[in-house]
């Protein structure tokens, strides 16, 4: 293919990419966007094939092109275990889904870099191997690290910071021995060094994502996705290929600007979040087996407290997204509009496990838009609520946030259900949230909770309901 | 200019259309928006595919394959997820509520 030709169809694929990123960023062309950016990648994947001579065999004395039917076989072999793990996710997983997608992500991106250095050998200039140290060092960050979130959200390992004594020197010592072995690669270009430095960085990944609490992963799976972006743009500099560099360089970008987004949403600050690692200190765990009395109804109960109300807000969290309760909560919340009563659902930033989550959960139980409400406009809502009503959600309505200096979500924005004239909390047991902390709320005199799966007690709930 | 004052040019360039990009966007879409981008950087399957094209020994053959199947897994995944996402957004076939979730889903994310 000819080579100006070549170049022009990269430049159309590099504006597809950004016009996918723009039609993301609203409701209305978010699908489109998103199409955009998949026929740009397709387009760019077949174009590859085509490449003029010059791009596909610079450093090679062969011609034309090797080892095309491996590739497809790779590609087809990738499409089956990425479509079908895409396709069958339950909605709840997404996140870690995600996370692992982007884990993979960087993983090539360092692969690529290891390969154009080992073929460069003593060819390779200065400026290619900064830029082949930089795409390991961040792409086995990435990985690792992607590997961390992911092992946390599926809740394979303890969803809490992982802190030990002396961790952050443990840390500190990591990342001054991946700066060193980053030196001595520079320096003397060996196979070995880079080795080491890998090494050393996919520990880097590891330890600097375990301290990393429970609320606070979304945050860094954004960040970790623009960490793999830069490294997508610095293997395109080694390869010069300057779509992998516009591409990578727009996700790095815009990847940064949606964790800072995304930190501001949550109430945490960014740097906080990442140098948690270095100031954390082992925390005193909640005392375990102290028995404190709460008050414990039956669905009965609480349906009669639904059935006089005249305003009721719900609160969904992830427990509800787990018991796959989204169909149920909304029969509820129909049963009790026909019945005259104002009805609305609580959607806190970070209800469920990402920024948005919520939404897509209860979209997909076809809940009516307007009855959701972001956080900032049910708030002063809540004195005017008789009862409100929390399905396994917990950390976004512990007053702790506001209350304890110190704890994990201290700063994090709450909803105010403290205010209602009634709670009700559908818990599976007295076991605290995903941030791991005990919630005071639990023992008000004014809560009420109904223990069990929140779809069987929400099922028990409308048929008491209907009897009454 | 050189090669790789051009390259660095690009880079320059990109870094602030990325920023400009997504300086507003409503929480409902930062998930979908970040699985979206994150679809993006499996573009590194081209570089994956050049390197596997011209690799010169089993090794770094072996190496180059095992990109490109993480690459695609990432690219293609990451765009069929947030398909998925996305298609949670569409408007209801009720017209009524169709509508108001547009109009509501649009002042929210609109600058």
């Amino acid at each position: 293919m000819n080579r100006n030709l070549y170049d022009f169809l990269g430049l159309c694929v590099a504006v597809a990419f950004i016009l996918a990123l723009k039609g993301l960023s609203s409701p209305k062309s978010a699908r489109r966007g998103n199409l955009i950016g998949a026929f740009g990648a397709t387009v760019a994947t077949i174009l590859v094939f085509f490449a003029p001579q010059e791009i596909a065999q610079s450093g090679t004395q062969s011609t034309g092109h090797h080892h095309t039917l491996l590739i497809l076989i790779a590609i087809a072999f990738g499409v089956i275990v990425g479509v079908p793990a895409a396709r069958k996710i339950q909605m709840t997983q997404m996140p870690q889904l995600v996370a692992l997608f982007n884990g993979v992500g960087g993983g090539a991106a360092a692969l690529v870099s290891i390969t154009e250095y080992l073929k460069l050998g003593a060819t390779a200039s200065t400026a290619d191997v900064v830029a082949t140290v930089f795409t390991v060092i961040v792409g086995c960050v990435s990985f690792a690290g992607s590997v961390i979130t992911f092992l946390k959200l599926q809740e394979i390992m303890t969803t809490r910071p992982v802190v030990f004594p002396g961790g952050r020197f443990v840390i500190a010592a990591t990342l001054a021995g991946v700066l060193v072995s980053a030196g001595w690669v520079i320096h003397s270009m060996g196979n070995t060094p880079l080795l080491v430095m890998g090494l050393l960085s996919l520990l880097f990944g590891v330890l600097f994502v375990l301290p990393v609490g429970g609320a606070d992963v979304p945050i860094v799976i954004s960040l970790l996705n623009a960490f793999t972006g830069l490294t997508v743009a610095a293997s395109g500099y080694v390869l010069q290929a300057t779509l992998l560099i516009v591409a990578g360089t727009l996700v790095g970008a815009s990847g940064t600007i949606l964790t800072r987004l995304m930190a501001t949403a949550m109430g945490r600050s960014l740097f906080g979040t990442l140098f948690g690692a270095f100031t954390a200190k082992p925390q005193a765990v909640a005392a375990a087996g102290e028995v404190r009395p709460v008050k414990s109804g039956s669905p009965e109960d609480v349906a009669i407290l639904l059935n006089y109300a005249q305003r009721v807000v719900i609160v969904p969290g992830f427990g509800l997204a787990v018991a796959q309760a989204q169909h149920t909560v909304r029969e509820m919340a129909d049963l009790l509009t026909a019945k005259g009563i104002d009805v609305a659902y609580g959607i806190h930033p970070v209800a469920g496990r990402m920024p948005g989550h919520m939404n897509v959960l209860l979209a997909e139980a076809n809940v009516p838009y307007e009855q959701l409400v972001e956080m900032d406009e049910i708030n002063p809502t809540f004195p005017q609520t008789d009862v409100v009503l929390v399905v396994g959600a917990n950390d976004v309505v512990n007053p702790a946030a506001r209350t304890t200096p110190g704890c994990p979500i201290f700063g994090m924005p709450i909803l105010d259900v403290a205010q209602a004239g009634n709670v009700i909390f559908m818990k599976r047991s007295m076991r605290p949230g995903f941030a791991g902390i005990e919630n005071e709320l639990l023992y008000d005199p004014k809560t009420t909770l109904l223990f069990g799966d929140a779809k069987d007690s929400l099922t028990k709930v409308v048929s008491a309901l209907k009897n009454l | 200019m050189s090669n790789g004052l051009a390259l660095l040019s690009i880079f320059v360039l990109s870094i602030f259309i990325g920023f400009e990009v997504v300086s507003k966007v409503s929480t409902t879409l930062h998930t979908p928006l970040m699985s979206g981008a994150n679809a993006i950087h499996g573009i590194i399957l081209i570089g994956a595919i050049t390197v596997a094209d011209r690799a010169s020994n089993n090794l770094q053959l072996t190496l180059a394959i095992v990109a490109v199947v993480l690459a695609t897994i990432n690219m293609v995944g990451g765009f069929v997820v947030t398909d998925r996402m996305l298609e949670m957004f569409k408007a209801k076939p009720k017209k009524a509520v169709g509508a108001g979730s547009e109009s509501a889903t649009a002042n929210g994310g609109n600058k």
